[in-house]
């Protein structure tokens, strides 16, 4: 406590050269807590728009589906075993198709979907009119790209389950918007029941989407996927976006480290007249390197103050505003809302504080180590050792 | 007068490597210090004075020889023991003063007694008393900086005096003082010596210095040359 109460007196006496190393390790402070703060909230919304917006409560997929893989949409039908338990299952058949907007052609999936579920967010009580053509529904990024708009007419082209290509009209009767990409690009959705008479597949499904209280279980071939696995993907990006972001912030730290470090070596080559002296009144060596650690480690204590000054409302403000994303982050692969707000927490707080403490005090001892094998005589004459 | 030898010194020698060889800074030396003495190693630059103060001080140790202060050998000390020998029985004044630039006045002196681990109400009340020797009591929030050199040299051997030490070892103490400055700090250490029974022992080549010391052990090429009691000159 003696040691920690002389740092600090050390360290404020030191005047502008410890404010200077508190300033630039304090903005590393609170850069590292908005930046994983910012991650992380868009890691909460990400999560959260995509289980409310495609994923449920998990999927049940029919064997032969793979979402990365087209061309098996051609197999990927089928319906569930008698026996088996579909309740809060909401199915979901899927197709390849073709659209024709202003007389371009764009491969599609047609997906059909109960336009009276309520397992997902999407608004497909729009899918429920009655219209000349057939009602669908698209998301904003499709709309955009096929420039199509709501209560435009078009025509879709598919086939049926035995290989016959049809067409028909369909009408836009909702243009949604939805953060979730994957559930918009290239998508066309339609009442499930008209899309299984469409392609002959009656009473089939490519996946099921769990709805509250499913009793998650795979059922005879057909794999359960639960959200973990569904979300492992986000999860993937999210770490790599946090990997990109330490490099940053590492950046940021190392030079507050090396101010720190620097003014170590500077204070034990400037103060060696002040070491001899110390071990003169009677400090020993190692209380003088715990001395002179503890006031490199003491500029990270005092940035968790100053940081705290300025950095927690200017924190809690941007967690209330958010961080406007700009446009071209849709192309990034997952879902990213117009505005991110940052999500704190006491781990990310605590770990931040503790990894700057850590490493001040590190590269605060590395340079005090010198004193432990000063000559005191020499040290009082200020001598180089 | 003398009642108790607090230093002994035996065929004690200091040699220190330079390049590939050795300068002795001290050959055989034999000497003894009792309680109280106001003594001076008295020689030219290179005598191994300091030397001679770093060893007894326990900041340095003998190459050869003894050198037993208060009953501890210094060479068989370790680190902690030299470091509470000299917290709580050796005092030091320096001729650069080395008071510690960021603490105040009162601070540099209480830096010993909060080593010792002394309570508050003690602590304070020592180095009050002690700035009172000195005369520096309205002092007490000043730092460093804005002290004159012979407040500043006041303010080390309050820092010295102030835990009571049995010895106090004063390196050239006049050497940065004008004559008016030097001779206040030489008769405040003779009241103190008086008073507290401390033993001091001083390096030094001054004449003004000189005039105060009864016993002056004059050394040259580290070797003894003389060692005598003066007639004491100066007033107290």
């Amino acid at each position: 406590m003696l040691t920690f109460k002389l740092a600090m007196r050390n360290l404020l006496g030191a005047g502008m050269r410890t404010w200077l190393n508190v300033a630039v390790l304090s903005f590393a402070y609170v850069i590292i807590i908005f930046y994983n703060g910012l991650i992380d909230g868009w890691n909460e919304q990400a999560r959260r728009d995509t289980i409310n917006w495609e994923y449920g409560q998990g999927q049940l997929w029919h064997p032969s589906y793979d979402p990365y893989d087209p061309f098996t949409l051609q197999d990927a039908h089928g319906t569930l075993p008698e026996k088996a338990d579909s309740h809060n299952l909401m199915p979901v058949l899927i197709t390849q198709g073709s659209i024709y907007p202003q007389g371009r052609m764009l491969s599609i999936q047609l997906k059909g979907i109960p336009a009276n579920q309520q397992v997902l967010s999407m608004p497909t009580a729009s899918l429920d009119t009655t219209t000349s053509a057939l009602p669908a529904i698209i998301g904003k990024r499709m709309a955009s790209s096929a420039k199509l708009k709501q209560g435009d007419q078009v025509l879709i082209r598919w086939r049926d389950k035995n290989g016959t290509y049809d067409a028909r009209e369909i009408v836009i009767t909702r243009v949604f918007d939805s953060n979730v990409g994957s559930i918009d690009n290239g998508q066309v959705w339609l009442p499930l029941q008209t899309l299984r008479e469409m392609t002959g597949l009656d009473g089939e499904a490519t996946l099921y989407v769990a709805g509250e209280g499913y009793n998650a279980a795979s059922i005879n071939g057909w794999n359960f996927r639960s959200q973990d696995d569904l979300l492992e993907n986000i999860d993937t990006i999210i770490q790599s976006k946090k990997a990109s972001g330490a490099i940053m912030y590492g950046l940021l730290l190392s030079i507050a480290l090396l101010a720190i470090f620097d003014t170590q070596v500077l204070s034990i080559f400037r103060r060696q007249k002040e070491i001899g002296t110390y071990i003169a009144l009677g400090m020993t060596r190692p209380q003088v390197v715990a001395l002179f650690t503890l006031e490199g480690a003491a500029n990270s204590l005092l940035a968790t103050v100053v940081g705290s000054l300025y950095g927690i409302p200017l924190l809690i403000y941007l967690a209330n505003t958010g961080f406007a994303m700009p446009a071209a982050t849709d192309s990034y692969g997952l879902s990213i809302a117009e505005r991110i707000y940052p999500a704190y927490s006491l781990a990310l707080f605590g770990g931040t504080i503790a990894l700057v403490v850590i490493s001040a005090t590190v590269v605060s001892f590395l340079p005090s180590r010198k004193i432990s094998h000063m000559n005191p005589t020499l040290a009082l004459k200020g001598k180089l050792q | 007068m003398q009642q108790q030898n607090v230093i002994t010194i035996e065929h004690l020698t200091k040699r220190f490597p330079v390049g590939k060889g050795e300068f002795t800074a001290l050959k055989d030396i034999n000497l003894q210090f009792g309680r109280g003495e106001f003594a001076g190693l008295v020689g030219p630059s290179g005598s191994g004075k300091t030397t001679m103060l770093n060893i007894i001080g326990s900041l340095d140790s003998p190459t050869e020889g003894k050198a037993i202060v208060l009953g501890k050998s210094i060479a068989e000390l370790n680190h902690n023991e030299s470091a509470d020998l000299r917290n709580r029985h050796i005092g030091f004044i320096f001729q650069e003063y080395h008071l510690l630039p960021v603490y105040t006045v009162y601070e540099n002196v209480e830096f010993s007694l909060l080593l010792q681990k002394m309570d508050a109400a003690k602590r304070k009340k020592a180095v009050m008393e002690a700035l009172e020797w000195v005369g520096l009591t309205d002092k007490v929030d000043s730092k460093p900086a804005k002290l004159s050199g012979g407040e500043s040299q006041r303010v080390a051997i309050a820092r010295a005096m102030v835990k009571r030490p049995d010895i106090l070892l004063a390196d050239e103490p006049t050497a940065n003082l004008d004559a008016k400055n030097a001779h206040n700090i030489l008769q405040l250490m003779k009241k103190l010596n008086q008073e507290l029974d401390t033993t001091f022992i001083f390096s030094t080549h001054d004449e003004k210095v000189m005039q105060y010391l009864d016993r002056m052990i004059n050394l040259a090429d580290g070797e003894v040359v003389k060692d005598e009691l003066t007639v004491k000159n100066a007033e107290v």
